[in-house]
């Protein structure tokens, strides 16, 4: 079709599959290709056959068996589904707001023209570059209620430290901390480079009508750097919703699933029960998740973030 | 410079007053500051202190109250025997193998791909685009399952080819290349192309060497996600010799915990966070700015 189109047009001297447009189309298809094929098979593919296994009954061994919205019904009224949505969203809601203030706040204290900045920067950075497995066993062994330094640092001040990981109230808060500790240092960097954005002549000028340090910080700064802050706790949210290596490593999920989370319990299902089904409307109960809150999250942008109608 | 400036012209009577009660004043803040930082750090670094520490100790010493810092004597013995106790070494270079075969291609298929979608015009080009732009915010526990029944089906399961097959491609560097060939001025491109230079050539010599910074971040993104990479290992690889040092850790916590001895575990952990601990010191200016610059996560 498009090679009549192209002999047919009156200045076209040579048919399409030798003009230059089809020489470009042909090598931009050709750099494509190693990409194109693997984002296919590894990426698009797999989207729709999750989607598809979601709506079966299936153990990986025997035939798949058809049994339409049956796993979501299921996941609805599982009792279990429900504790594990919650255990995720507290963990969520015990992450977002240590992480940005922490951060902001860690940031603002290095973006003044400091010595050893760079070391300082370093030290709150280095664990987000360390593997959530390691630094977890490093952490269970903190955790540990004997002999461990929290409860020891505790006991000095007087305070009789609970069996953290063991316990049904602490262990989530035990988990949280860790994960804050984990990540806080990505909410310093990119705190710290819209800091550096934020134009002197503003806090200069305030400065001149007599603005003190903390009126320019919240006249001037905050909404400044509005957009990272967004920016922060949309990823911070995607990140949360999803974590697994620290919940897998610390606790296992327990005791008796306080602090199992969504990708915890589909990691269950599907890799150690085999309900590749019952796994699959996890996976796309969460990506539905996902999906409202950076539709919501892109929503109430308008309303708080400075700068954009 | 320009604000002491403008304050001076306003009060020039009381210029050296300020100047001095100034320095003072930023001086004090200084200490403060330090203080403060100095603080958080060090509560930052508490867990790396605490596990060097306990690394070193012997087992009796794992367990006195209060418990020492410093540990006396100091046993480098832990180290071998945590070395030697699981395959640590071909952990070590079943991650190393996967890592490297992931950056390098995700730097290839993505910098190809980028620079076709940014550079060069074929029918199809916005509609493509739009559907990797779309797979971006779909989270990676929606692909593994039907990844895993398609290794599972191709008999990769427990091989290493299970996690660097998916792994040689990422939406994600693609449109990281694509933004920053688009922002390159195309008059050296166009120039190339007056002279009959073929597009493969205007990739590989001009377009390419001018993105070094994203080579650069994509790869230790890349490598850094790779090397920490614990559920795709998990679910991917069984046997001893193939696990990474993610798999590997858990393992080796396996054999040692039961039996309370957390010098040698903190001694393994050690080994096995060295590799990017040395990394991060080395390359820490690209960490940093990889992350201010692109702000990507995990």
């Amino acid at each position: 079709m498009a090679l009549a189109q192209a002999s047919h047009a009156p200045n076209a001297r040579t048919p399409f599959f030798r003009s230059l447009r089809w020489q470009e189309a042909k090598w931009a298809y050709l750099f494509l290709l190693p990409n194109l094929a693997l984002f296919l098979t590894f990426t698009v593919y797999p989207v729709f056959a999750s989607f598809y296994y979601s709506l079966n009954a299936w153990d990986l061994h025997s035939p798949m068996k058809f049994i339409g919205l049956g796993n979501y019904r299921a996941l609805f009224a599982d009792p279990i589904f429900r504790k594990v949505l919650f255990n995720t969203f507290y963990f969520t809601a015990g992450v977002i707001p240590f992480q940005t203030a922490l951060g902001l706040l860690i940031a603002v204290g290095l973006n003044q023209k400091l010595r050893f900045m760079t070391f300082y920067r370093a030290v709150y950075f280095v664990p987000v570059v360390t593997s959530a497995i390691a630094v977890s066993i490093v952490w269970q062994w903190m955790y540990e209620p004997q002999w461990g330094v929290i409860n020891t640092l505790l006991g000095y001040i007087g305070i009789e430290g609970p069996n953290w990981l063991f316990s049904q109230r602490w262990a989530m808060p035990a988990v949280i901390l860790v994960s804050i500790w984990k990540n806080v240092g990505y909410s310093v960097v990119l705190y710290l480079a819209a800091l550096q954005g934020v134009p002197e002549a503003l806090h200069e000028s305030a400065m001149i009508d007599g603005a003190n340090a903390w009126q320019r910080f919240v006249k001037i700064t905050l909404p400044m750097i509005s957009p990272t802050t967004f920016f922060i706790i949309v990823l911070s949210v995607i990140g949360s919703i999803q974590s697994f290596d620290q919940v897998y490593i610390l606790t296992g999920g327990g005791p008796s699933r306080a602090t199992s989370v969504i990708a915890h319990y589909l990691y269950q299902n599907g890799f150690q029960f085999f309900a590749m089904g019952y796994a699959a409307a996890i996976a796309y109960v969460l990506f539905a998740m996902l999906f409202v809150l950076t539709l919501l999250q892109w929503y109430y942008r308008r309303r708080w973030v400075f700068g954009e109608e | 410079m320009q604000p002491t400036r403008t304050i001076a012209t306003i009060k020039p009577d009381e210029r050296t007053t300020t100047t001095s009660n100034h320095r003072l004043k930023g001086q004090l803040k200084g200490l403060v500051l330090h203080l403060i930082l100095g603080l958080g750090g060090l509560v930052m670094l508490i867990p790396f202190i605490w596990m060097v520490s306990t690394s070193l100790k012997s087992l009796d010493q794992v367990f006195t109250f209060p418990p020492v810092w410093i540990p006396n004597p100091i046993m480098w013995h832990n180290y071998i025997e945590a070395f030697t106790s699981v395959p640590f070494a071909t952990w070590f270079i079943n991650s190393l193998k996967i890592a490297t075969a992931i950056t390098i291609g995700q730097l290839i298929t993505c910098s190809l791909a980028g620079f076709t979608f940014a550079r060069m015009r074929f029918p199809g080009r916005e509609a493509l685009f739009l559907v990797y732009l779309a797979t971006m915010m779909i989270p990676a526990h929606v692909t593994i399952i039907p990844i895993f029944v398609t290794m599972n089906w191709l008999n990769l399961v427990d091989s290493p080819w299970a996690l660097i097959l998916p792994g040689l491609t990422s939406a994600w560097g693609t449109f990281l290349f694509r933004q920053f060939f688009l922002s390159l001025p195309s008059e050296l491109e166009d120039a190339a192309k007056i002279d009959g230079c073929s597009f493969w050539r205007i990739y590989r010599q001009i377009s390419l060497p001018l993105a070094k910074p994203v080579l650069a971040t994509l790869g230790i993104f890349t490598f850094m996600g790779s090397w920490n990479d614990f559920l795709g290992p998990l679910i991917f690889l069984q046997s001893k010799d193939q696990k990474t040092l993610t798999v590997g850790l858990l393992q080796f916590k396996a054999e040692f915990q039961g039996l309370g001895q957390w010098h040698i575990m903190m001694a393994g952990t050690v080994i096995s966070l060295l590799p990017i601990l040395i990394a991060f010191v080395v390359g820490q200016k690209y960490f940093v700015r990889g992350i201010a610059l692109t702000g990507i996560k995990g």
